[in-house]
């Protein structure tokens, strides 16, 4: 008797409902990639001037700050935070520094790019002390910080804007001069992404990120400082966007009280157009790229395409609720099918 | 109800008794955070009194109650939400989309007024009605990257409508809700004290505020004993969508006229008066009337501030600032360290 029970379980066809979604997450970096050339083949048959070298690398120099941003909001998002103040960080950053080389106008530039990631360490330290140490929820510490550095740069700056005529011509060249034939915006993101790279890959408390992100009580476990962790996050953020706030006084000429403000809402749109996930513990820096060149080709795109810019907010908007429900799909499609392959 | 627990690896037996209703005791009454915020009230009024001898005016105090109180309806669902867990940073971008539509809705659609009153709430309903039902369909997702989307893209939506014109011209009587008195009172305050009547009821006195203390506390035990979770949620969030539409309809009717940009970082304000409110935001705990102290506080407080002529931009400060105090500081836990303090010093 039991021996046929057995038989009869064995004999009934195994039903292999794997979910099609799933097959997404294996292509992730290829889908945006298609994408991608998707979107540029349809914008370049509404204007011819889309792929041209000028347009290219134009929107290749936009970008560059963007993905500066985002490959730290990219950290952040890990150890399942969020930073809604790198937008004031950047401002209160590019506003010191501006101030500082109208006045003391033979300021090497690259002493002016240190100067503003230090400031931005700064901001980045303090939000980090509010959430490692004392424990406040990151989306409450960083709104918080976010008005106050605003309301700092508009009292810093005292309402006045920094122009391109009060600026030396060495610190406007920041964004216009090449190194080895790359343009300097470039060619610093690349250095970043490369460092980065090594960082996140290849170092103990690169891994430590992902730890703590993906399982705060067991990474806590197996003795890595969360605080510590946590505290390198926010800096290293803070550090990015007061570089990024450098270089966007520089590429604009202008430092201004409302400068990047609601930026912050891009550079998360960008990760987790890359597929980080908010839940913390995943995202790769090839897809963080990606999203950030999507967002960029977008921004550049639409108004090739006369789409109204008043459009572009719901846009964006729509694209981040998009693709977190698609991310959200996509992984219970993968959780779904290896609980399949458990059972067998 | 009486527990009794064999205690593993103990011969004796460990008795634990769940109370179902604290003894009262005058020590814990004096001893709660209201008291605080009721202290930190008057002293900002006796602070703002000396710093300005326009502040105790009759009429400017009352001016200034119609003012800051229009943002003050969506602390209401606010509070609730925080006890969930949840945030909701749409809160502003609703109250911009609804204010929008209204104003469009009767001079470009050539609506009735009452209709196009309708039509907001409507519109602020369906706005929180959308967030609910993401965060509920999505569990995965967190309140907090809900709201963000639909924060952008309500703002995006009205910024589609109105592009960078503002929208007027509403009929005299409409001014009533912003700068209308009842018997010398402001009608802004008589439709808040009524409403927060009506949410504090809600939310200590009903079965359904009962249950969002549960899913505060923990959702999934709430679930298993019957909470109908997602029905919560739901609601909570379209109630702050009402309360956001009411917001706006009380705004419009003060300044007249409304741009896409109306309303930008309400939603600093509302969680600053929440979390001041002593709501903590672990969820599960606080009360309503804190949260309608610490609306007056802050209120008072960025009146008194324009007083004596400090910038909107320093008020995003201290904003900024208190925020992080009244959630900082109960982290803290100052009385304990201090305690361990004095045990080391004494060792």
């Amino acid at each position: 008797m039991a021996e046929s029970v057995i038989d009869n379980s064995a004999e009934l066809p195994v039903e292999k409902k794997t979910s099609k979604l799933a097959a997404v997450s294996k292509f992730r970096e290829l889908g945006l990639l298609a994408f991608i050339v998707l979107l540029c083949v349809v914008v370049q048959t509404k204007n011819a001037s889309f792929l041209t070298i000028g347009n290219l690398t134009d929107m290749i120099t936009n970008t560059a700050i963007l993905s500066i941003l985002a490959l730290g909001m990219m950290l952040v998002l890990i150890t399942r935070g969020i930073d809604l103040s790198i937008g004031s960080t950047l401002a209160l950053s590019g506003m010191i520094v501006a101030q500082t080389v109208s006045v003391y106008s033979g300021l090497n530039p690259i002493l002016a790019i240190l100067m503003g990631t230090a400031i931005g360490v700064a901001c980045g330290v303090v939000i980090g002390f509010l959430v490692a140490k004392i424990g406040i929820l990151p989306i409450i510490a960083t709104l918080a910080m976010m008005n106050i550095f605003r309301g700092l740069n508009y009292t810093v700056s005292d309402g006045q804007w920094i122009s391109s005529y009060q600026m030396p011509t060495s610190f406007v060249s920041i964004a216009t001069s090449k190194i080895i034939g790359i343009n300097t915006l470039v060619f610093i993101a690349i250095i970043i992404y490369i460092a980065a790279f090594y960082f996140i890959n290849h170092t103990r408390t690169g891994r430590q990120i992902y730890a703590v992100g993906s399982n705060p009580e067991s990474a806590k476990v197996s003795g890595i400082n969360q605080t510590k962790i946590l505290l390198i996050v926010y800096s290293i953020m803070g550090g990015l966007s007061g570089l990024s706030g450098v270089l966007w006084v520089s590429k604009f000429a202008s430092a201004q009280g409302d400068t990047a403000s609601g930026y912050e809402l891009t550079v998360i749109a960008a990760c987790i157009l890359g597929g980080v996930s908010i839940a913390g513990g995943s995202g790769k820096i090839s897809g963080v790229i990606l999203g950030a060149f999507l967002l960029g080709i977008l921004n550049n795109a639409l108004p090739l395409m006369n789409v109204s810019p008043f459009w572009q907010m719901a846009i964006q908007g729509s694209i981040i609720l998009i693709a977190v429900i698609i991310n959200t799909l996509v992984k219970r499609g993968v959780d779904r099918n290896n609980l399949l392959r458990r059972k067998i | 109800m009486t527990m009794t627990q064999k205690a593993i690896g103990q011969n004796e037996y460990v008795q634990r008794t769940l109370k179902d209703k604290q003894e009262f005791s005058w020590k814990k009454f004096f001893l709660q955070w209201e008291w605080l915020l009721i202290l930190v009230f008057f002293l900002v009024l006796v602070i703002n009194t000396n710093l300005s001898p326009f502040f105790l005016n009759g009429a400017g105090l009352r001016d200034a109650t119609m003012i800051f109180l229009d943002k003050a309806f969506v602390v209401f669902p606010m509070v609730m939400i925080m006890i969930l867990r949840d945030i909701d940073i749409s809160v502003g971008s609703t109250v911009a989309l609804s204010s929008v539509i209204m104003a469009t809705l009767y001079n470009d659609f050539s609506l009735p007024m009452g209709a196009a009153l309708g039509a907001c709430l409507l519109v602020g309903a369906l706005c929180g009605l959308v967030n609910g039902l993401l965060i509920v369909k999505f569990k995965e997702l967190s309140a907090v990257i809900v709201t963000l989307g639909t924060m952008i893209l309500y703002r995006g939506i009205a910024y589609i409508i109105l592009e960078d014109q503002a929208s007027g011209n509403f009929p005299a009587w409409f001014s009533f809700f912003g700068w209308g008195n009842v018997g010398g009172m402001p009608f802004i305050l008589i439709v808040f004290s009524v409403l927060a009547v009506v949410f504090t009821l809600l939310l200590h006195k009903t079965t359904f505020g009962r249950q969002i203390f549960a899913m505060g506390n923990n959702t999934t035990a709430s679930r298993f004993s019957g909470v109908q979770i997602d029905k919560v949620k739901i609601i909570v969030f379209t109630l702050a969508g009402v309360m956001a539409a009411i917001t706006a309809i009380f705004l419009t009717s003060r300044m007249g006229s409304t741009r896409p940009n109306v309303a930008t970082m309400y939603e600093l304000d509302v969680i600053a008066m929440v979390a001041l409110g002593g709501i903590s935001t672990a969820g599960g705990k606080g009360r309503m009337i804190g949260a309608i102290i610490a609306v007056f506080i802050l209120g008072y407080l960025q009146y008194g501030l324009g007083l004596i002529n400090i910038p909107s931009q320093t008020m995003l400060v201290i904003t900024g600032l208190l925020l992080l105090a009244a959630v900082g500081i109960p982290k803290l836990n100052v009385s304990q360290k201090f305690k361990r303090f004095r045990r080391k010093q004494l060792e």
